[in-house]
């Protein structure tokens, strides 16, 4: 079976390739891509003319033409819930909305039940995700054991059975020696562990950012310190073991300073932040809205501005999703009780092309926090369209203006704070191992 | 107006409307018959998940004053301890055919939510930390009969800002009112960004009580939360009394006709004195008696507004 992409405008920043053409895959493999500059198109290719159009049977045209295409993405940062919450989600439906959203490689958390703090939870996660799964799962493993910060987890038997970092996202890793083992021990495996950065005790009882809001609102907050602290911590750890530490969800102007200095020292440090982060503030849960309750929470626009900065200069590598799929029951509660967490993966990109569209960033930029980023972070082998490579692409249709209706999630968690706003750029198509989908 | 969430949402005018209401209401408390046929045929439900005692009599006896039909809901005895979700609990109530439900609940929002999900009116009786704006109604109220206006007037609201819904409401209301507002208490409990989350610029903080009560006309003291004060927020209660706490002395700072008032339920010895508490500038038992007035005048409010008789709140 061959599949040709036709007159796309392609964009890939593991090839460094930019530019109109055709993609041809043959078998899910990249068999070539013929850019309109260098070779005139597939079709002239074949024939030597464009008028003659004997193509091969077998062949399935995809017409690209005004739209762009794209290595899948790679969200290195989400919850598919299984084992233990498949009434927030399944690997089955939070694959499908990855795919949705244009993202053909998922890293999950290990805030599962049983946590995936073991061999046999990891084996679990990537079985069915082998069979189940609409794109690759990477499961990310606990760092401690029941992510209760006490002892370690057996990193090197996850890492063997198929984790390709570790985390105890959710929840952080308060005791110091603990984190400082982690960041030491996982060299053996040359794996990034995941800093959820949070002190519980500045913490505590907090349910949305310390400030106007939370005085407005009668809510209790949790200061920006609560992140900054263990973001301060966890650099300095980096530094004292050499090992490879990646900040999780960053979402103030201090944790982005404090990251750019530390890697301006050379410290081995890489940083994510999520869509809503940029794109909302704390403002955003005026009415008690619990869909835009989420952890760390939603912060100021001073933050906002400094996060946008931070990606324009690199100092946050990558755009993380931090889908946190929840049950309507569990947000249909009052503030306090409703669960924190936001369904990203369907939004994602649409929310963080307004980069794009405002100017912040090229196109070429942002995609690299979805894809060069992200794998270079994780381990994860991508050669983007090189020939031979496993065919992950997404077409994006980046003029088409859309609205957000949670309704048409695939997700199981309708819980987004987007719902009802319209965003430009639309995944059309995603092609990865298990076929092609299309998006009206 | 259809829900009474709380003062932030009221009108300056709204707030007028009902303290003049309840003026006339008060008059009926005073007659031998103390009882209207206003709301004959109404039904409100008293729906309580925290414990309270004044501000649910309080409701209770304002309900049977405008002859509505009362039901009382109270947590122990309800289906919430077995798990029922609170949205199905109002389901559930709603099913009932209610006209009115009062709600107070330790979580900030619930009124709010429940207003989304329901028919019936809703009135806040206190929500979490947020908002309780009868209670700011009543003390307006009990400002404007003691001192005949409220703008222009200096008042304290001394103590436990943070975990205060009783403070929240009166900073909205009666910086609408026109009063100019002093915050004191220990710094652990005032809440940050203050002028910017109130909108009001020129709201004073003070650390000392000593410095706030200068010349004030008005002073408020708060009731220690200890029940939403997660953990240290002052060494003891000795402590904050000594540094804290409405002494004679410390009175003596405000105006000689100042007047001391109190949501209740008092700790004596914490953060009032009994001789402040019982003495002649205290309107606290005023304080409970105009609670009824303004309770029946904001049942009054909605229930003209809902069958669209009177203005709209703005």
């Amino acid at each position: 079976m061959r599949i040709l992409i036709k007159n796309g405008q392609i964009i890939d920043p593991f090839q460094g390739i930019t530019g109109k053409g055709d993609i041809l895959i043959e078998d899910g493999k990249i068999k070539e891509v013929f850019l309109v500059d260098a070779s005139n198109s597939y079709l002239r290719h074949q024939s030597g003319s464009p008028k003659k159009k004997n193509l091969p049977v077998d062949l399935k045209i995809i017409d690209a033409e005004g739209l762009y295409v794209f290595p899948g993405l790679i969200d290195m940062h989400c919850h598919l819930r299984e084992p233990g919450f498949s009434h927030k989600e399944t690997i089955r439906t939070g694959t499908l909305a990855g795919i949705r959203g244009g993202f053909t490689n998922l890293c999950c958390m290990p805030n599962t039940n049983p946590v995936n703090d073991n061999e046999t939870v990891t084996e679990f996660i990537l079985r069915k995700a082998y069979a189940e799964g609409a794109c690759y799962v990477y499961p990310v493993g606990a760092i401690t054991k029941g992510q209760r910060g006490e002892e370690l987890a057996e990193l090197g038997k996850m890492h063997s059975a198929g984790c390709i970092a570790f985390s105890d996202d959710g929840r952080p890793v308060m005791n110091s020696l603990i984190m400082r083992r982690a960041l030491e021990y996982s060299k053996a495996f040359n794996v990034p562990i995941i800093s959820h950065c949070e002190d519980l005790a500045l913490s505590e009882g907090g349910v949305v950012n310390e400030g106007k809001i939370s005085t407005r609102l009668g809510l209790r907050g949790i200061p920006k310190e609560a992140e900054e602290i263990m973001i301060a911590r966890d650099i300095m750890l980096a530094r004292l073991t050499g090992g490879r530490l990646h900040i999780a969800h960053v979402s103030t102007k201090g944790g982005v300073e404090l990251i750019r200095r530390a890697k301006e020292q050379g410290i081995n440090v890489t940083a994510e932040t999520c869509p809503h982060y940029f794109t909302l503030t704390e403002e955003a849960v005026s009415d008690y809205n619990t869909n835009a309750k989420v952890n760390p929470p939603l912060r100021t626009e001073e933050d906002l501005e400094a996060l946008i900065e931070g990606l324009k200069d690199g100092t946050l590598d990558v755009i993380s999703t931090d889908h946190a799929p929840h049950h309507i029951d569990e947000k249909l509660q009052e503030f306090d009780a409703a669960p924190s967490g936001i369904s990203g993966l369907e939004t994602a990109l649409p929310l963080s092309l307004r980069l794009v569209q405002k100017g912040y960033l090229s196109l070429e930029k942002l995609l690299r926090k979805f894809t060069v980023e992200p794998a270079r972070i994780m381990g994860i082998p991508k050669e983007g369209f090189k020939e031979g490579s496993i065919a992950e692409i997404v077409i994006v249709d980046l003029e088409r203006e859309f609205r957000i209706k949670k309704e048409d999630f695939l997700s199981l968690g309708k819980n987004t704070p987007f719902d009802g706003w319209s965003l430009k750029g639309k995944v059309i198509f995603t092609i990865c191992k298990t076929g092609i989908y299309e998006f009206k | 107006m259809k829900h009474l969430l709380g003062t932030k949402d009221l009108s300056k005018e709204m707030i007028k409307k009902i303290l003049s209401s309840a003026g006339a209401f008060k008059d009926v408390l005073r007659r031998d018959i103390k009882k209207v046929p206003t709301l004959r045929g109404k039904t409100v439900v008293n729906l309580f998940f925290e414990p309270s005692t004044r501000t649910r009599t309080s409701f209770e006896l304002a309900e049977k004053r405008m002859s509505m039909d009362v039901l009382n809901f109270s947590v122990p005895a309800s289906a919430v301890v077995k798990g029922e979700s609170l949205l199905d609990t109002i389901r559930t109530i709603e099913s009932y055919e209610i006209d009115y439900i009062v709600i107070r609940h330790q979580s900030s929002g619930v009124p709010h939510f429940i207003a989304k999900h329901t028919k019936a009116s809703v009135i806040n009786a206190g929500d979490g930390m947020n908002e309780h704006p009868t209670q700011a109604l009543l003390d307006a109220f009990t400002i404007l009969e003691k001192k005949g206006r409220i703008e222009g007037l200096d008042i304290a609201i001394v103590g436990d800002i943070l975990h205060s819904r009783v403070a929240r409401s009166n900073i909205y209301c009666l910086s609408k009112l026109g009063a100019r507002l002093r915050l004191i208490g220990p710094p652990t409990l005032l809440p940050p960004a203050l002028k910017e989350a109130f909108g009001i610029s020129e709201l004073k903080v003070f650390y000392r009580i000593e410095e706030g009560l200068e010349g004030a006309d008005v002073i408020m003291m708060l009731r220690l939360q200890k029940e939403r004060q997660i953990r240290g927020f002052f060494p003891s209660e000795g402590e904050y009394f000594r540094f804290w706490g409405l002494t004679p002395e410390r009175l003596r700072l405000a105006k000689p006709d100042a007047i001391v008032m109190h949501p209740g339920p008092m700790n004596r010895g914490i953060e009032i004195s009994t001789e402040v508490a019982d003495g002649p500038q205290s309107a606290i038992l005023e304080q409970v008696t105009n609670g009824i007035a303004i309770r029946m005048a904001v049942l009054y409010a909605l229930q003209t507004e809902a069958q669209g008789v009177g203005e709209s709140s703005g």
